[in-house]
């Protein structure tokens, strides 16, 4: 079965703008080949070498960082890719917490960022303030845990990304 | 001193909501012991040897007396009846209950106490001056600057999980009393050639394994920028620091490695990105300052004529004195140091008693607050000098005026094997057997200024590296030996001590130590401080006698 081929992911859902919505995208692995349809994601090794072949596809295409990533070279197509993804492969690399950062204030990037991997309900409420939108859980125990969790604080004492 | 205003107070309420969820979900067993461990110590929770030890923050050492009889009383319901003063001018328990930890946090939090980062790898607690606002070498007064930054830090949502530990120190003096030069950021108020103040700042100073002298990125920087540039300093540190090896991990590693050109030009590029957007208001410091205005001081202080009379009488009045006092810019007041010193109880410890016996000495003669100090004492910072007699007899009643600030008993010591997982070595009992063989006060006296630092293994929580003596604990095949480094210091002309030679076993610890001040004593001229004459003769003199026998 190929990663892209994500029946059993159907009922997959996660946290968007506060919201529970299904899932629509799947992460293709490099090593995988790329699929006719359906929204991916790929590593930004990938997007840099087959961006072109990438935006051929009728479906849109958005990239999986991982904390080494320099996001740099993704400044000019942002406006082409239609989700970041922050892969956590620890909970406690804060790196992804900068890249989001910059991604939304200097960079302007609007569309989804979204975190996946490993991480925890409890790293919602800054996870948001610096931008990223979207929560994906293996766990499905862990979306309520984190919908909650973002109202941990009412209180914020520095400017930040929201 | 700053108090919470609204939305300060519900912070800290909803911090203790999320840490209540937090202990629940690990007893429980839905959270596991590694979430965990990440998520208590950003709430100052450690597992040490015998039971969790709990540091509560003191934001750069200012305490009012309620706060004080809290942590008395925490003490006495939570603990063993004490709590331990840390370099960093916060307060630890060492046998709380973890199921009861959030009752005690929400008790701190009545009076605007809390554990917030005072561990893991974020943000810590902002250090500074004990003696800002009083001593007469200040540029500006630092405090509403560690206020600032104490917001700012606080729950900030990019750098809740940096490579490692963060520390930042400000010191508003001419002389330096918080070690600013070994913080991970170091803020210096200085005043630029047109008499404008600003901070001057050093990046990668630090301690632990391997101490590094912080060095000056920007040598001056406008008060409105101070934000957007430890931002610009903190976004650098996050995204390169190194976290493939926890001991290189440090912003220190990254400076030395990235090369300080390098790094400040890292630094600078983001910040002028940045810095537009982050102004610090004028109004914003001002209402902050509005917080830390000086108390309402007896103009006729100086009157007193009972003062002369009292330290002529009285030469134990006296010693404490010259030694436990500080001058004051204002005249007619002093400052008083607490020392936690005593020749029979660990360092830095106080029991609930002595606790709210000081809070009573703050409130009826130093305008309720009382400071921690880096050194681990306390200080009551305006004390009329009419009131000096009565505030030593009550201290002396309490066991709180040894009058050895500065000397060679007043050591930095962490709580070591007693207490630490960590440790290699007992840092406790030989402070107590030093103690013991240094109990003539008039040789103590003689002996002056010195400071001994000692951390029972590497990690360096006592700062052994910058000691003037320094004692380190090792481990050698399961026995605590100690290696002493001499001439370190951590004001302003920073230094390192430079090791003596081999390590010494456990019993000639306190013999190598008094053989040590022999040789200061014979070597030194008039009268010259340990430091100098160790700067002046170096190791040599000393490696002699020391290891004369071996």
């Amino acid at each position: 079965m190929l990663a892209w081929n994500h029946s059993k992911k159907e009922f997959m859902q996660i946290i968007k703008d506060r919201q529970l919505v299904e899932n629509t995208w799947t992460f293709v692995a490099d090593d995988n080949p790329l699929p006719e349809n359906g929204d991916i994601t790929v590593t930004l090794a990938r997007w840099l070498t087959d961006k072109e072949q990438l935006l051929k596809r009728s479906s849109q295409t958005g990239v999986r960082l991982i904390p080494s990533d320099q996001i740099e070279p993704l400044t000019n197509d942002l406006s082409k890719i239609g989700v970041i993804e922050l892969n956590f492969p620890i909970f406690g690399d804060g790196r992804l917490f900068s890249q989001a950062r910059l991604l939304r204030s200097r960079d302007g990037y609007q569309g989804e960022i979204r975190a996946v991997g490993d991480y925890l309900p409890d790293q919602v409420f800054y996870l948001a303030r610096v931008g990223v939108n979207a929560f994906e859980f293996s766990d499905p125990n862990h979306i309520q845990e984190a919908l909650a969790a973002m109202n941990n604080f009412s209180v914020r004492y520095q400017a930040s990304t929201n | 001193m700053y108090q919470y205003n609204k939305q300060d107070q519900t912070l800290i309420e909803e911090r203790v909501n999320e840490f209540r969820g937090q202990t629940q979900r690990f007893l429980s067993g839905e959270l596991g012991p590694d979430q965990f461990r990440a998520l208590r110590l950003m709430n100052g929770l450690y597992v040490q040897t015998h039971a969790p030890m709990l540091r509560v923050a003191v934001p750069y050492g200012l305490l009012s007396s309620k706060q004080l009889r809290k942590l008395a009383s925490v003490a006495r319901d939570y603990d063993r009846g004490y709590c331990h003063f840390t370099t960093r001018q916060n307060v630890q328990y060492n046998w709380p209950e973890l199921s009861r930890v959030p009752d005690l946090l929400a008790e701190l939090a009545t009076v605007q106490m809390h554990a917030i980062q005072t561990s893991g790898n974020c943000l810590r607690n902002t250090t500074s001056d004990p003696l800002a606002g009083i001593c007469k070498d200040e540029i500006e007064d630092p405090r509403p600057y560690c206020e600032i930054i104490r917001q700012w830090t606080t729950l900030h949502p990019e750098f809740a999980f940096l490579p490692r530990k963060f520390k930042i120190a400000v010191s508003g003096a001419t002389h330096d009393r918080a070690a600013v030069q070994f913080h991970d950021i170091g803020v210096y108020l200085v005043k630029n050639e047109a008499g404008e103040i600003g901070f001057r700042i050093l990046a990668g100073g630090g301690l632990g394994r391997t101490p590094i002298i912080g060095q000056t990125v920007r040598p001056f920087l406008e008060k409105q920028h101070l934000l957007s540039y430890l931002e610009a300093i903190l976004r650098v540190y996050n995204l390169f620091g190194r976290r493939d090896n926890k001991y290189k991990a440090r912003i220190k590693i990254l400076v030395k490695e990235t090369g300080l050109e390098k790094f400040t030009a890292m630094v600078e590029k983001e910040w002028l990105r940045i810095k537009e957007d982050m102004i610090l208001s004028n109004e914003r410091i001002e209402e902050i300052k509005a917080q830390f205005l000086p108390p309402a001081y007896d103009p006729s202080a100086a009157d007193d004529n009972a003062l002369t009379a009292q330290l002529a009488d009285n030469t134990d009045f006296a010693k404490w004195f010259k030694y436990n006092t500080v001058e004051h810019k204002i005249a007619g007041y002093r400052g008083v140091y607490v020392s936690l010193k005593a020749p029979d109880s660990p360092p830095g410890d106080m029991t609930d008693k002595q606790l709210e016996a000081v809070a009573d000495l703050a409130d009826q003669f130093s305008f309720g607050e009382i400071r921690s100090t880096h050194r681990q004492n306390l200080v009551l910072a305006d004390v009329k000098q009419a009131d000096l007699f009565t505030v030593w007899q009550q201290l002396n009643a309490i066991k709180l005026a040894t009058p050895n600030i500065g000397t060679v008993t007043d050591m930095i010591c962490c709580p070591g094997l007693d207490f630490c997982s960590l440790a290699n070595a007992g840092s406790i009992g030989v402070a107590k057997e030093l103690n013991e063989a240094l109990d003539d006060l008039d040789y103590i006296h003689d002996i002056g200024d010195i400071k001994i630092n000692m951390s029972g293994c590497m990690n360096g929580c006592a700062h052994q590296s910058v000691g003037h003596i320094g004692i380190l604990g090792v481990d050698k095949h399961g026995e605590e030996w100690y290696q002493i480094t001499l001439g370190g210091s951590s004001e302003n002309e920073a230094a390192i001590g430079e090791r003596l030679g081999p390590s010494v076993p456990k019993d000639q610890i306190t013999s190598t130590i008094t053989t040590i001040l022999d040789v200061y004593i014979k070597q030194r001229l008039e009268d010259e401080a340990f430091l100098e004459t160790v700067k002046r003769v170096g190791l040599e003199p000393f490696k002699e006698r020391v290891y004369a026998n071996h």
